[in-house]
């Protein structure tokens, strides 16, 4: 044998299985991805999920409604408010209550803002997947600034429980309104930089452009929402077709692309921030003064001063903060259009202060299960990007 | 009613479209709760059904949102399986429902829509409802080697074992959960609830109140 037929043999590579994460940057959390791959091809990907579950669904079932909200903020936490959005809508649905215009629209405006500050961490962070590092130091910096506006409405910069059923739980404090419309004036800057980054960027082009590509039917057929069915061409948004809230008086776009790559996701997800920002002006302009909760003291607590004069106040809000509200037997699926896509919530009640079953349908479950499809011949490299366009996070994969 | 009406109504008008439903699918039953569809049908027929409800040009039930269970032990048949589908060029949500227990499996829906994958499998960890034909029939959010399914209304809040690093052995024990402290639920129907089984002195003509509360049932 020749010494050249040798090598030869000896570096064949035979197909291999491999473990990505759980422990991995580009994971995007705690993924463990086990891939089988022919040298640096990818088979088959079959992600292994679970390692962040936390029982939320079983949780909330010993849980009254109230002490259930902040569950939601620590599904998806990066999108807290629209979480807590859905399950709020679908416990006034079983109540049969609404919130007053103002609360409408204080959670409108501030959806608007966790979906701005969801899609840069996002569209940053795989920007930093795929090479570029500069982004994510611009970007933070914003949503830094956005999550300043929630610790003043409620207190708290990433865990909010500030939509309850009924409106929110506490006005907007002064001033704010004046300093987010600022931060709306200021904000396209640093988006246009963000642009100017990436978009036309020949690198992020080459890792991004026709990878991991999803046709309209395997969006269907895989039941990808939001972004990621935007992206393949579908003008499907829940904000437009089902309106909830005070959404069907606010004039958007829902962009769309056509060629549902990884690049077409960054380039939805971009125009969908300034599209947030058309309506987070139009709250703001259009924002009546009012009751920012229902008026009944049997679902909203009263307010402070009163309790502190009013016996019949201080039993009610006994009463709310230990047994809860009662909640008519009935069911509802309920569901927003969150940053991800839709996110649902099946809630059963049966008539006592506690659900039967509150059912979490998380959007990145359906994404991240179409993984396998979307990387199968591509490169172990590409599969990072396409991690990175799915836009997932695993606390409400796992719950 | 013909096909040409039910397209020319963009506003949904529910009886209607239930009504149309019930005309042209075969094995459901239908109800309208909350302004939204609930189908019934039985096991055998479930992947006929969706089939339809997705194929029929004037329901295309494209996507299949979500499968979840629901668990209700005193019932004969104590699991409801049930199927969120949206019709994206419709706009119409339609839930379908079915029951089973513990032995008998669903027929599986992987082939009418791809996603049903994960959500089947899901059902099957949380709750042990099985799935005939699923190409993939494992566990999914519970840890490799967990026993029981968590979402059972059966199965213990705090589970029965516990994880931590033994030092010693160099690596992740199981262990039967050890609480310092009585798991306790209050249920909170009562301010006195937890003297509802005690006696007390000098209290015993309130002991069966003709109205108001009533002693809270132990969970």
């Amino acid at each position: 044998m020749s010494e050249l037929a040798k090598i030869e043999t000896e570096t064949q590579i035979k197909p291999y299985t491999m473990n990505f994460g759980p422990q991995h940057p580009a994971a995007h959390g705690v993924l463990r991805l086990v891939l089988e791959m022919d040298g640096e091809v990818v088979e088959r990907a079959d992600p292994h999920i679970g390692l962040l579950h936390r029982g939320t669904e079983k949780l909330i079932e010993y849980k009254t409604y109230m002490q259930a909200v902040p569950y939601f903020d620590r599904l998806d936490y990066v999108s807290p408010m629209n979480q807590e959005h859905a399950f709020a809508l679908a416990t006034e649905k079983l109540l049969g209550v609404t919130a007053p215009l103002r609360a409408q629209y204080i959670r409108v405006l501030f959806c608007e803002l966790t979906r701005i500050l969801n899609h840069i961490l996002n569209v940053t962070t795989f920007a930093l997947d795929v090479g570029a590092i500069t982004p994510a130091l611009w970007g933070f910096e914003e949503r830094e600034k956005g999550m300043e506006f929630y610790d003043r409405v409620c207190g708290a910069r990433l865990h909010a429980n500030y939509f309850r059923p009924g409106g929110v739980s506490q006005d907007l404090p002064s001033g704010l309104i004046d300093d987010m419309w600022e931060w709306t004036e200021n904000f396209p800057k640093t988006l246009n930089d963000l642009d100017n980054l990436l978009t036309e960027n020949r690198i992020f082009k080459q890792r991004t452009v026709d990878i991991g590509v999803v046709s309209k039917e395997q969006a269907l057929d895989w039941g990808f929402t939001g972004p990621m069915i935007r992206a393949s061409g579908l003008a499907w948004d829940l904000r437009k077709s089902q309106p909830y809230d005070v959404y069907d008086r606010m004039e958007f776009d829902i962009p769309t692309s056509q060629s549902g790559d990884c690049y077409a996701r960054y380039l939805v997800r971009m125009e969908e921030m300034r599209q947030s920002l058309k309506i987070m002006r139009q709250c703001l302009k259009d924002m009546p003064q009012g009751p920012v909760k229902v008026n009944d003291y049997k679902i909203s607590a009263p307010p402070r001063a009163e309790m502190k004069r009013s016996m019949e106040a201080l039993i009610h809000h006994f009463k709310l903060f230990t047994e809860g509200y009662h909640v008519p037997a009935g069911e509802t699926y309920t569901a927003v259009e969150a940053p991800k896509g839709e996110f649902g919530v099946y809630l059963v009640s049966n008539g006592t202060n506690r659900p039967e079953r509150c059912r979490i349908r998380a959007p990145g479950f359906a994404h991240l299960q179409g993984l396998d499809f979307m990387s199968k011949g591509h490169l172990l490299a590409d599969t990072v990007s396409i991690i990175g366009s799915m836009d997932i996070v695993f606390g409400e994969i796992d719950r | 009613m013909t096909e040409e009406d039910f397209q020319a109504k963009p506003t949904h008008d529910l009886p209607v479209v239930l009504e149309f439903i019930e005309s042209r699918i075969p094995h459901v039953r239908g109800e309208i709760l909350k302004n939204e569809i609930i189908l019934w049908t039985i096991r055998d027929h479930i992947v006929e059904v969706l089939k339809n409800l997705r194929d029929h040009p004037d329901l295309r039930m494209q996507q299949l949102i979500d499968i979840t269970a629901l668990d209700t032990p005193s019932e004969p048949e104590r699991f409801t399986v049930v199927y969120q589908l949206l019709s994206l060029a419709k706009n119409q949500r339609v839930r379908v429902k079915l029951t089973t227990d513990e032995n008998m499996a669903v027929p599986s829906v992987v082939s009418v829509y791809s996603t049903a994958n994960w959500f089947e499998r899901e059902t099957w960890d949380m709750f042990g409802v099985m799935f005939a034909g699923h190409p993939d029939h494992r566990r999914i959010l519970t840890d490799y080697g967990f026993e029981g399914h968590p979402l059972r209304k059966d199965f213990p809040l705090t589970g029965y074992v516990e994880v931590r690093y033994s030092e010693e052995e160099k690596r992740v024990v199981y262990e039967p959960v050890k609480l310092t402290q009585d798991f306790r639920v209050f249920d909170n129907l009562s301010p006195w609830e937890g003297m509802t089984d005690i006696q007390l002195p000098g209290d015993e003509k309130a002991a069966q109140p003709k109205v108001g509360w009533k002693p809270a049932e132990k969970m």
